[in-house]
């Protein structure tokens, strides 16, 4: 193999790579507002917000990078307070649909936004970041939500998810939980979107619509949303799919785009219907499984 | 400001269709079906298919169509909100098999028919115009309006007068008790499932045409404006969403005309927050929507 | 007296389901609450523990009203329940449910552990052995890890006691926590009851078992429609026609 050749395949696989990483994040992104019952679909307007946050520091100021990661992730952790006080009193899919309609506003706010160039978005952002950052912040994430997990935070959060008003009459603030949540999955959001901009050197709305959340949604639900490393598991295996399969695809006559598409939503569908709580759960079913076929 | 009202009643009543059909599956079985908008694109796909392939005219393509969408619906129904009946989260779990549903149904038309916005031929979309005072009215529009107060006239009737109707609105109001009085809930639910994608590919035939533009993604705005009338119409009320469906119909083209176009899809959600925030049931929906 | 309500009103609809009650609760005492079915008595206990609002009166704890309070600030000061059909965590073990009610007991680690802080593992520790000495006090500690859906009908009500106990609370609303269980059980929830009242913890208790509510309680207050008919001791209300009439007597 040429050295050429090589460096084509690193580079192939490198963007991959980082996807998962970037895709771990943002899955983890939801995770933070399911494993306290709530569905907020908003995480992709928080990414834009992100996104756009850093990537103007970066173009119109000498801010070193770890400030701009910062902005990234604190611009839309703000936002979110006001958007949590009033919207996290909304139950089940009620507060599906006001994320969903946050999410639609801010995407609409950026192309509406001439300084950033309305739909045509920011290009030419200096490739600032790549993978060992990247994976520095999943990492970071993942420890986050790992500490949290057995702590009387993480119980309370468990308690909150199984049962809410139950959860209330044993002193558990449900409202500041839900928002923390909320912030928190707005940071990560808004981190994977500094870093997905300084990755693929551009920010565009169009990359931030209601279909980029339900992809973060069903990566969640894929991995398994009852344990904090479900939601990576799945990013992994849904990023890792379609690159699999593009090469059956394509001799079939399939497009890579409706391809990863089909994928996403079958495995959904067989996941939610068959393993509801998803891959993380798999080890367990079968050890029970095992375990059952002895017994018998 | 005739024209507007034109305008905005045209587009609201195609709302207003989407809407009813989301509005009924949430009142009966409480999920949201977020399939919807696929069955509203492939059927506009099916009429446009019957139209460009076969050269049927439009007035047998539309019900050829809306029948099918009734058809896909009740395949959505079998397949993704039935296994889940049991469940203790099944509104959630229905959401996301839905959701599911709709990227297997969009990744079939992308598939299929590529991204690219396809039209209706010539000659297919009547282009005659009225003067109605100082608006100009298409004849396409008149039409629409009119198969849209129509299909919500026999809907009402359906509901009020016949037997399903009534079947439906006992499952409705409670599953159990509907079942202890003989019901079969899951032969209710399968008939609403049909009518509600039926008036979401009904919808979509009627979208297309009066924009004359088919393409894969067109349920996505759609979905989010349906959201919009159902929260402001209220979960779960027929009148309410029809009547929300032409109110946010005239909103967006007063909006369009007073702060141009770009607010346009702002609007449906700032009307959804406002809603939401002050008064989440709506119009016409039931109270207790907030956690206790 | 600790726990007051006066004058508590709540509708729903067009329904009165509590219309008037005025009675109190002294601390430790074990305070009954008896009536047929749909006189009230769990809305009652919703109204006290904040689930639902009083459409009119007032409730006070140690003097001050929390009839408008949110149930976490309610719990914080010093109200926990158990509920009439079981309400534990599923997903849970038994012990989780307990370490769940001990929030308000319990200072909160999360910077200590995600520092690695000495003193957060002692915290948890600590924590985790008094939830377990909790579930022993109820005759549970050897289920202590099992999931609360794997529990038996009447361990789960036990645990559901412990919990409530968690966070040593200055009141307890019991909702029926012996329905289902057998004479040696309720026996033992009997001394366990006597045993939380001798500490100083007042105990609000909703039954049906009438002769365990004449054994543990110190006075009893009866419903009826939502209004009280009857309040005093015991004996005073077994004697109380009224009370004959509207429930006693169709017990038997």
């Amino acid at each position: 193999m040429s050295a050429e050749s090589l460096r084509d395949l690193w580079l192939t696989y490198q963007s991959t790579v980082a996807f998962i990483g970037l895709n771990g994040l943002l899955a983890l992104s939801v995770y933070t507002t399911l494993s306290c019952g709530q569905l907020s679909l908003a995480q992709a307007g928080f990414m834009a917000l992100g996104a756009y946050a850093s990537a103007v520091l970066t173009l119109h100021t000498q801010a070193p990078f770890p400030l701009v990661l910062l902005a990234g992730a604190a611009a839309p952790a703000l936002v979110a307070i006001p958007l949590g006080l009033p919207v996290l009193r909304l139950k089940g899919v009620f507060l599906a649909i006001a994320t969903i309609g946050f999410g639609e506003v801010i995407r609409i706010f950026f192309v509406n936004l001439d300084f950033t160039n309305g739909a045509l978005g920011l290009v030419a952002i200096p490739q600032r970041t790549g993978l060992p950052v990247i994976y520095a912040a999943l990492g970071g994430a993942l420890f986050v939500l790992w500490r949290i997990r057995g702590s009387r935070a993480g119980y309370a959060l468990e308690a909150i998810r199984e049962d809410e008003p139950a959860a209330r009459t044993m002193g558990i603030d449900a409202s500041a939980y839900k928002l923390s949540m909320l912030v928190l999955g707005a940071a990560l959001a808004g981190l994977a979107g500094a870093l997905d901009a300084h990755f693929n050197f551009m920010v565009a709305p169009s990359n931030y619509s209601f279909g980029r959340v339900v992809d973060m949604l069903v990566y969640a639900v894929v991995g398994g949303t009852t344990v904090f490393y479900g939601p990576v598991l799945g990013a992994a295996f849904l990023t890792l799919l379609p690159e699999v399969l593009r090469e059956v695809g394509s001799r079939v006559g399939l497009q890579p785009g409706p391809l990863r598409l089909f994928v996403n939503g079958l495995v959904l569908l067989l996941v939610i219907l068959f393993l509801p709580n998803g891959i993380a759960s798999l080890p367990g079913r079968l050890r029970r499984r095992r375990a059952g076929a002895h017994a018998a | 400001m005739g024209q507007q009202i034109v305008n905005g009643l045209f587009l609201g009543s195609i709302y207003a269709l989407f809407a009813l059909g989301y509005t009924l599956v949430f009142g009966v079985l409480d999920i949201l079906n977020l399939a919807h908008q696929a069955v509203f694109m492939l059927c506009a796909y099916v009429a446009l298919l019957l139209v460009l392939h076969l050269h049927l005219p439009m007035f047998v393509a539309f019900p050829v169509a809306v029948a099918a969408g009734g058809l896909v619906g009740l395949a959505v129904e079998r397949i993704a909100f039935r296994p889940l009946r049991g469940r203790s989260d099944s509104n959630i779990s229905g959401l996301i098999s839905s959701i599911a549903m709709a990227t297997i149904l969009e990744a079939l038309a992308l598939q299929l028919f590529g991204p690219d916005v396809e039209r209706f031929p010539f000659g297919v979309v009547p282009d005659r115009t009225l003067h109605l005072g100082d608006a100009v009215v298409s004849e396409l529009q008149v039409v629409i309006i009119a198969i849209a107060l129509g299909m919500l006239a026999v809907l009402t009737f359906v509901l009020k007068r016949t037997v399903l109707g009534r079947r439906i609105r006992a499952v409705a109001e409670s599953p159990t008790a509907a079942r202890v009085l003989g019901v079969n809930v899951d032969r209710v639910i399968a008939a609403s499932f049909f009518v509600s994608s039926a008036l979401g590919a009904a919808a979509g035939v009627l979208f297309g045409l009066a924009f004359n533009s088919v393409s894969p993604d067109m349920g996505r705005t759609v979905e989010l404006k349906g959201l919009a009338v159902i929260i402001l119409g209220g979960m779960g009320s027929m009148p309410g969403a029809a009547i929300a469906g032409f109110a946010l119909g005239l909103l967006e083209v007063f909006t369009v005309a007073k702060l141009g176009s770009s607010y346009r899809d702002a609007v449906a959600f700032g009307v959804l927050f406002l809603v939401l925030v002050f008064r989440p049931r709506g119009l016409l929906g039931a109270a207790a929507l907030r956690e206790a | 007296m600790l726990l007051r309500l006066a004058g508590v009103r709540r509708t729903f609809g067009g329904l009165r389901a509590v219309d008037g009650v005025d009675f109190a609760v002294g601390e430790g005492e074990v305070h009954g609450l008896i009536g047929p079915n749909g006189a009230g008595k769990t809305t009652l206990l919703n109204l006290v523990s904040g689930l639902i609002r009083p459409s009119g009166g007032e409730i006070s704890l140690g003097g001050h009203r929390i009839d408008r309070l949110p149930s976490h600030r309610i719990a914080a000061l010093g109200v926990t329940r158990t509920y009439q059909n079981i309400r534990l965590f599923p997903a849970l073990s038994a012990v989780e449910n307990v370490l769940v009610g001990s929030h308000l007991r319990r200072s909160d680690p999360l910077w200590g552990r995600m520092l690695f802080l000495p003193g957060y593992r002692r915290e948890e520790a600590d924590a985790l052995q008094r939830a377990l000495s909790l579930l022993a006090r109820v005759g549970m500690e050897e289920r202590s890890r099992e999931r609360a859906s794997n529990l038996s009908y009447g361990e789960q009500r036990r645990v559901e006691i412990a919990r409530a106990l968690a966070s040593a609370p200055r009141v307890i609303l019991l909702d029926e926590p012996t329905a289902g269980m057998n004479p040696t059980e309720v026996a033992s929830i009997a001394a366990l009851i006597r045993e939380v009242a001798r500490a100083g913890q007042s105990v609000l208790l909703v039954e049906h078992n009438v002769k365990l509510v004449m054994d543990v309680c110190d006075r009893i207050t009866v419903l009826n429609f939502g209004k009280v008919i009857a309040d005093g001791t015991p004996a005073a209300v077994t004697a109380d026609p009224a009370v004959i009439a509207a429930y006693l007597g169709s017990e038997g």
